[in-house]
C-alpha cells in the first residue's frame, strides 16, 4: 500500500509573498522523508499542497504514476496528521477513527473491525469511548494518527506532529512512530523544525530555507556533507568562522583552515567546524587558544576556547582526552573537517559566532 | 494534592470578602427580580384576575386565533430565513478574507442600532405609494405593504443579527483544522459541514434561534407601522395586545401577553435544558 511521492517545480505565492519556490524532490516508496527547516521556510505549505489543502501556483505532484495536481483533497487519499491534532471534539475516540470509513460508506462490520485494529495499533483501545478533551496531548496525537491511517492511505503526511508536545512525550512518540513505520511501511512525509527528529526518523532529509530546497539527501549526507552554508549551520551545531579565501584555504586572521579549493581566490568565506571536530592538544597543532570555560555534558566536556582574534570556539571533547586541561589553560586547537562556503561580503553572523550549541545534535534551533 | 490547596485558597478568599460578595449578589438578585420577574408576575395576576374563564373566552375568539397564527407564520419564516442566511454570512465573515469584510461585519449589527419604528418607516418608504418599488409591485398586483410580506420583511430585518452574532465567535474559536482534517479523510464539503461544522456550532445556532424566536414574537414597532392594523387581517399577537388595551379589553390583552411570554421562556428553557443534558451525557461517557 505504499507509493512514492514526487513533486516537481512546486511554487506557491500568497499575494506578492513567495512561500514556496520551485521545490522538487522525491520520497521513495515506504520511506520517511523529513522536510526540515526553520518556521516560515515553506515546508508546511509544501505538505498542504501535496494533501490538496492548498493549490500550487505552479508545479506538479505525483503519487506513483498518478498525477495529483488537479485532484481534490478527497480524491487524493492521503493521511494527514496536524500539529494540533484537529480531532473532532464532539466525537469519541472510536468515532474519530471511524470517520474516514463512515464518509466512504464502508459497511458497519468491516468499519468496526478496522477501528478496533487501529485502536489496538496505537494502544488506545481502552480509551475508545473517551472524548478528545479527556485525553493527554500524546494520546490525542496517537488517535489522530489512527484516524489518518484508518482509510488505508497510500501516503502519510505529518505536519509537525510532535510540535505541541513536551520534550519527554515527544521522544517517546518519536520512537513509537519509528517502530510503527517499520511495521506499516507507508510512505511518509514529516514536516519538522527539529533537526534531531529529522535525523533520527527519516531515511531522507529535505532541508528547506526561505521556500527553497537547500539540500536533499540521507541524514548522514546532510550532516557530514552540507551543500550550503545554511545547511551547515542549521543541521547539527557548528562553529562559524569568517574569513577570506587564499590559496585554497580560508584565512581566519592568525591561522587558516583547508577545504576552500572550490572557492574563488580572495572571496569572503565562512568555515563551519562541528564542535566534535575540534581536538585539543598541548602539542603545536592548529591554532592557539585559551580555555575560557569547561562544562560537562555527561561523557563529553564542552569547552569554550577564546582564539587570538577574540572569537569563541566551542569544542566537544571526551573527558579522557582533556589530559588535565583546566579553565584558563593555553592549549592548541586542531580544527578538523572544516566546511568552507562562499558568503556575501557582509557576514551573515558576527565573526566567530557559534551557530548553536549544546549537545550534538542540539535541540530546536532558535526561532 | 493539587485539588486540596486551591479549594482551601478559594474558601479563604470567600471568607475575606464575604460582605462585599453578599451585597453584590443581593444587588444582582434585586435587579433581576424587580425588572424581570415582577412584571411577569403582574401579567399573570392581571390575566387571571377576572377568573379562569377569561382565558378560554379569549382564546376562542377568531381574531385572537388569527393573531397568533399570524405571529406564528411570521416567526417561523423569520427563523428559517435568518438561520439559513445567518449560517452563510457568519461562515463567510469568519472563513473568508475579502474587501469590504469590515463593512459587512458592521452592517450586520445595524438592526440592533436602529429603532424598529425607523425600520418600519423605511419599509413604507420603499413599498408605499410613491416608494421605489411601488410601481414595480403594483404592476404585478403584489401587495406588500399592509400585508403579510412587509410584516415578514421587517421582522426578518430586525432579527438578522442574533444568529450571526451567536455563530461568529464559535466559528472563530473552532477554527479551520477540523474541517481540513475531515476533507483529508475523504469527506465532501456537505459531509464536512454536516458532520463536523454543524455539531460544533449546534448550540450557538440553537441559542441564535431561541433569541430570534423571542424577538420575533415580541416585535411590534416596525410591524405596527407596515401592517396598517387591519383587524382580523394584519393583526399579530402583539398588535392585538396594543389594540385590545386601547379598547380597554385589559384582561384579554394580558392573556395574550402571558402566552407570548411563556412561549419565549419555554423556548429558552428547553434549549438550556437540552444543552445541559447533552453535556452531562458526554462527561459520563
Amino acid at each position: 500500500m505504499s507509493t512514492p511521492i514526487r513533486v516537481e517545480g512546486l511554487t506557491k505565492r500568497f499575494g506578492s509573498f513567495e512561500a514556496v519556490r520551485d521545490v522538487s524532490f522525491m520520497a521513495a516508496s515506504g520511506s520517511i522523508t523529513a522536510l526540515l527547516g526553520p518556521s516560515g521556510s515553506g515546508k508546511s505549505t509544501v505538505l498542504r499542497m501535496i494533501a490538496g489543502l492548498e493549490r500550487p501556483t505552479a508545479g506538479r505532484i505525483w503519487l506513483g504514476e498518478e498525477e495529483l495536481t488537479a485532484k481534490s483533497v478527497q480524491e487524493r487519499a492521503v493521511g494527514f496528521v496536524f500539529q494540533h491534532y484537529a480531532l473532532f471534539r464532539h466525537m469519541s475516540v472510536a468515532e474519530n477513527v471511524a470517520f474516514g470509513l463512515r464518509v466512504r460508506k464502508e459497511e458497519r462490520a468491516s468499519r468496526d473491525a478496522r477501528v478496533a485494529e487501529l485502536l489496538d495499533l496505537v494502544q488506545m483501545t481502552k480509551f475508545a469511548r473517551r472524548y478528545p478533551d479527556q485525553l493527554s496531548g500524546g494520546q490525542r496525537q496517537r488517535v489522530a494518527l489512527a484516524r489518518a491511517l484508518a482509510p488505508r492511505p497510500q501516503v502519510l503526511l505529518l505536519d509537525e506532529p510532535f510540535g505541541a508536545l513536551d520534550a519527554k512525550v515527544r521522544q517517546d512518540l518519536r520512537r513509537w512512530l519509528d517502530e510503527l513505520h517499520r511495521e506499516l511501511g507507508v510512505t511518509s512525509l514529516l514536516v519538522t523544525h527539529d533537526q534531531e527528529e529529522a535525523l533520527e526518523l527519516a531515511n531522507q532529509v529535505v532541508v528547506m530555507h526561505e521556500g527553497r530546497v537547500e539540500q536533499a539527501g540521507s541524514p548522514a549526507e546532510v550532516y557530514e556533507q552540507p551543500a550550503t552554508a545554511f545547511v551547515a549551520g542549521f543541521v547539527g551545531s557548528a562553529n562559524v568562522l569568517h574569513g577570506w579565501v587564499v590559496d585554497g584555504h580560508v584565512h581566519l586572521g592568525t591561522f587558516r583552515v583547508p577545504g576552500a579549493d572550490h572557492l574563488e581566490e580572495g572571496a569572503a568565506a565562512a568555515a563551519f567546524v562541528r564542535p566534535h571536530d575540534v581536538r585539543i592538544s598541548r602539542e603545536e597543532t592548529g591554532v592557539r587558544g585559551t580555555i575560557e570555560r569547561i562544562a560537562t555534558l555527561g561523557w563529553l566536556a564542552r569547552l569554550s576556547i577564546t582564539l587570538p582574534g577574540g572569537e569563541t570556539l566551542v569544542a566537544h571533547v571526551p573527558h579522557e582526552e582533556l589530559d588535565g586541561a583546566a579553565e584558563g589553560d593555553e592549549i592548541w586547537a586542531d580544527l578538523r573537517s572544516p566546511k568552507a562556503f562562499g558568503i556575501e561580503p557582509a557576514p551573515v553572523e558576527p565573526p566567530g559566532a557559534v551557530a548553536s550549541d549544546g549537545a550534538i545534535p542540539s535541540g530546536a534551533p532558535p526561532m | 494534592m493539587t485539588v486540596v490547596a486551591p479549594a482551601r485558597e478559594r474558601d479563604a478568599r470567600r471568607g475575606g470578602a464575604g460582605l462585599g460578595r453578599g451585597v453584590l449578589a443581593a444587588i444582582a438578585i434585586a435587579y433581576v427580580a424587580i425588572l424581570l420577574l415582577l412584571p411577569l408576575i403582574g401579567i399573570v395576576w392581571r390575566a387571571f384576575q377576572p377568573g379562569m374563564s377569561i382565558v378560554g373566552e379569549t382564546l376562542s375568539r377568531p381574531e385572537v386565533r388569527h393573531a397568533f397564527l399570524l405571529t406564528g407564520i411570521i416567526t417561523a419564516t423569520t427563523i428559517v430565513v435568518t438561520t439559513a442566511f445567518g449560517l452563510v454570512v457568519a461562515w463567510v465573515l469568519v472563513r473568508q478574507r475579502f474587501w469590504g469584510r469590515a463593512l459587512v461585519n458592521a452592517v450586520v449589527d445595524l438592526p440592533f442600532a436602529l429603532s424598529p419604528v425607523t425600520v418600519g418607516l423605511a419599509a413604507v418608504l420603499l413599498f408605499g405609494t410613491g416608494g421605489w418599488f411601488a410601481d414595480f409591485l403594483a404592476a404585478r398586483g403584489i401587495q406588500v405593504l399592509f400585508a403579510l410580506p412587509s410584516m415578514m420583511l421587517v421582522t426578518i430585518f430586525i432579527c438578522i443579527p442574533f444568529t450571526i452574532r451567536e455563530l461568529v465567535p464559535v466559528l472563530e474559536e473552532f477554527g479551520l483544522e477540523e474541517e481540513d482534517a475531515a476533507r483529508t479523510l475523504g469527506a465532501s464539503i456537505w459531509q464536512t459541514f454536516r458532520h463536523v461544522t454543524v455539531p460544533n456550532i449546534r448550540w450557538a445556532l440553537l441559542y441564535g434561534i431561541a433569541l430570534t424566536t423571542a424577538r420575533s414574537i415580541g416585535e411590534i414597532g416596525a410591524v405596527l407601522i407596515v401592517s396598517g392594523t387591519i383587524a382580523g387581517l394584519t393583526e399579530t399577537a402583539t398588535i392585538y395586545i396594543f389594540t385590545a388595551l386601547e379598547e380597554r379589553l385589559v384582561a384579554r390583552a394580558h392573556v395574550v401577553a402571558l402566552i407570548l411570554a411563556l412561549t419565549s421562556i419555554c423556548v429558552l428553557v428547553t434549549i438550556e435544558w437540552l444543552h445541559r443534558r447533552t453535556e452531562e451525557a458526554r462527561s459520563n461517557a
